[in-house]
């Protein structure tokens, strides 16, 4: 096993995983954990959930600063990467050099701004600096406007509609959570929504952010005293691309998550890694992938093992009273099929390629367990068995 | 503030105090506990804050819900009667003095 020094940039929930996955595993080399935002690392996914509600900030610390004395990461917190330089094996901080003999990329993604005008006006969700503005902004009844119906706007929306705010909610596609989720999904969302009292525009993009609210591409007007862009992210690629390494949505990396650099791995929402069902190269935005990812690249170092990576995917989202869940990855066009229960199954090439559910936990596990297996159980087995996935 | 504590497979013990309302999980992490994981931050979404209620506290921890008997059959560990996740149970001041024991692994 090497001893030499690991170097992680990046210290979200992935890049925390991978210094605590290397202990765990035996790892005794130095480990220096980078982070450009302050404090501790923490957890994200309740910035837009349960952190809006209650403020709670401490609740959202991945560990106390003791458990890295303890398993001796060396935590760098603001602090910020500005290049490497993979042949002389250095992470670059300011005047500052850094040696690694493994360097981890766990960048992230960036909220990607649109270049509308205005755009300037309209406030983000990715840090916590921007929840605690947002949450402080939820004080008084307000006027909101949301871009973007995906996740993240559409759990701001639920929450800020069940707070009594009057909430709009504009998305450039025909349908929420296109990416992600079934059209019968989509539906069921957007009924959700619409009851809560949120006015949804669908298929129609926003053209400008105005001072008292957004422009839309149909010459609509919504009035808002705040506007949250939530417009989607785009990887941060720029210190792997400048280092030569390649980039395709994505820090290339191979089954192993290592890229073309033996020396240089990259995980989670950053890395573009091939999925083991589909074979398609795929890029993750979730907390699974960050800390599977993060344990699988762990082992490697310390084990030196190089089984291809193969992890389920999952996800989820609550939205009000609802709490969606998503076991495998479905590509754009795959079947689907609803059914009474309330889930969908997703098919690609006549075999499941990923469960939806609503507040069904035990179809959604099921889901995960079928998933795992070698080969996924085709449409027409599944069929004979009316679609329950326990006998398949 | 209630009092909790926590035996590893290896017999090491750690007793915290809890804040009132927090969860066995919420209290674990903020105590460096290293046995409970809580990959999904208690939002049900995993089992890996498995834990044994002990046998002289099963009555007073109350039952599984529905959802968390289903993430449970995802534990790496083996599921027992007094399996619970415990990003699931409040500390309450009747719960002072709780003991709960942790599994090998929870990933």
């Amino acid at each position: 096993m090497s001893k030499g020094a690991v170097v992680i940039v990046g210290a979200g929930q992935g890049g925390f995983q991978a210094a605590l996955s290397l202990r765990q595993e035996g790892y005794e080399g130095p480990i220096t954990l980078i982070g450009a935002e302050p404090g501790l690392p923490y957890q994200r996914p309740p910035l837009s959930k349960t952190y809006l509600k209650n403020g709670e900030a401490e609740k959202l610390i991945l560990r106390p600063r003791k458990v890295f004395d303890a398993k001796d990461i060396t935590l760098r917190s603001g602090a910020r990467v500005e290049g490497l330089d993979r042949a002389a094996r250095q992470v670059v901080i300011g005047h500052e050099r850094l040696d690694y003999e493994i360097l981890i990329l766990a960048t992230g993604t960036r909220n990607l701004r649109p270049p509308l005008p205005g755009v300037e006006r309209a406030l983000d969700l990715r840090t916590l600096e921007d929840a605690a503005t947002l949450r402080a902004a939820l004080d008084q009844p307000r006027r909101i406007a949301v871009i973007g119906g995906g996740f993240i706007g559409l759990e701001f929306a639920a929450v800020a509609a069940s707070l009594g705010h009057r909430v709009s909610l504009a998305e450039a596609a025909p349908r929420l959570m296109a990416r992600a989720v079934s059209p019968e999904m989509s539906e069921r969302f957007r009924a959700l929504h619409e009851s809560l009292g949120t006015a949804l525009y669908l298929g129609n993009g926003v053209t400008e952010v105005m001072d008292q609210g957004i422009g839309l591409a149909d010459g609509t007007r919504l009035d808002a005293d705040l506007v949250l862009l939530a417009a989607g992210v785009c990887p941060n690629v720029d210190l792997a691309a400048a280092a030569g390494l390649e980039v395709d949505n994505g820090i290339v990396v191979d089954a192993t998550l290592r890229t073309a650099d033996p020396h240089v791995f990259a995980l989670g929402d950053c890395a573009a890694f091939p999925e083991a069902r589909s074979g398609a190269r795929v890029r993750l935005e979730s907390v699974q992938a960050a800390t599977d990812h993060a344990r699988a690249i762990a082992k490697t170092i310390v084990h030196g093992t190089t089984d291809p990576y193969a992890a389920v995917p999952w996800f989820w989202s609550d939205q009000h009273d609802c709490k969606l869940q998503i076991a495998g990855l479905a590509l754009p066009g795959d079947e689907s099929v609803l059914l009474d229960s309330g889930a969908v199954l997703r098919f690609r090439d006549g075999r499941l390629s990923a469960v939806e559910t609503v507040n069904d936990a035990k179809t959604h596990m099921k889901g995960r367990r079928v998933l795992a297996q070698d080969a996924a159980p085709t449409r027409d087995s599944l069929l004979k068995r009316n679609y329950d996935l326990t006998a398949a | 503030m209630p009092k909790v504590t926590y035996i590893e497979h290896d017999g090491t013990e750690t007793t915290l105090e809890a804040a009132t309302g927090d969860s066995v999980m919420e209290t674990a992490i903020a105590g460096g506990v290293d046995r409970i994981v809580a990959e999904c931050g208690g939002s049900m979404m995993c089992a890996t804050c498995h834990c044994y209620v002990d046998d002289a506290w099963i009555e007073r921890t109350g039952t599984r819900s529905e959802g968390e008997d289903d993430m449970l059959a995802s534990a790496v560990c083996e599921v027992k009667p007094t399996s619970r996740l415990s990003c699931q149970i409040a500390m309450t001041p009747e719960l002072d003095g709780l003991v709960v024991h942790l599994p090998e692994e929870q990933v």
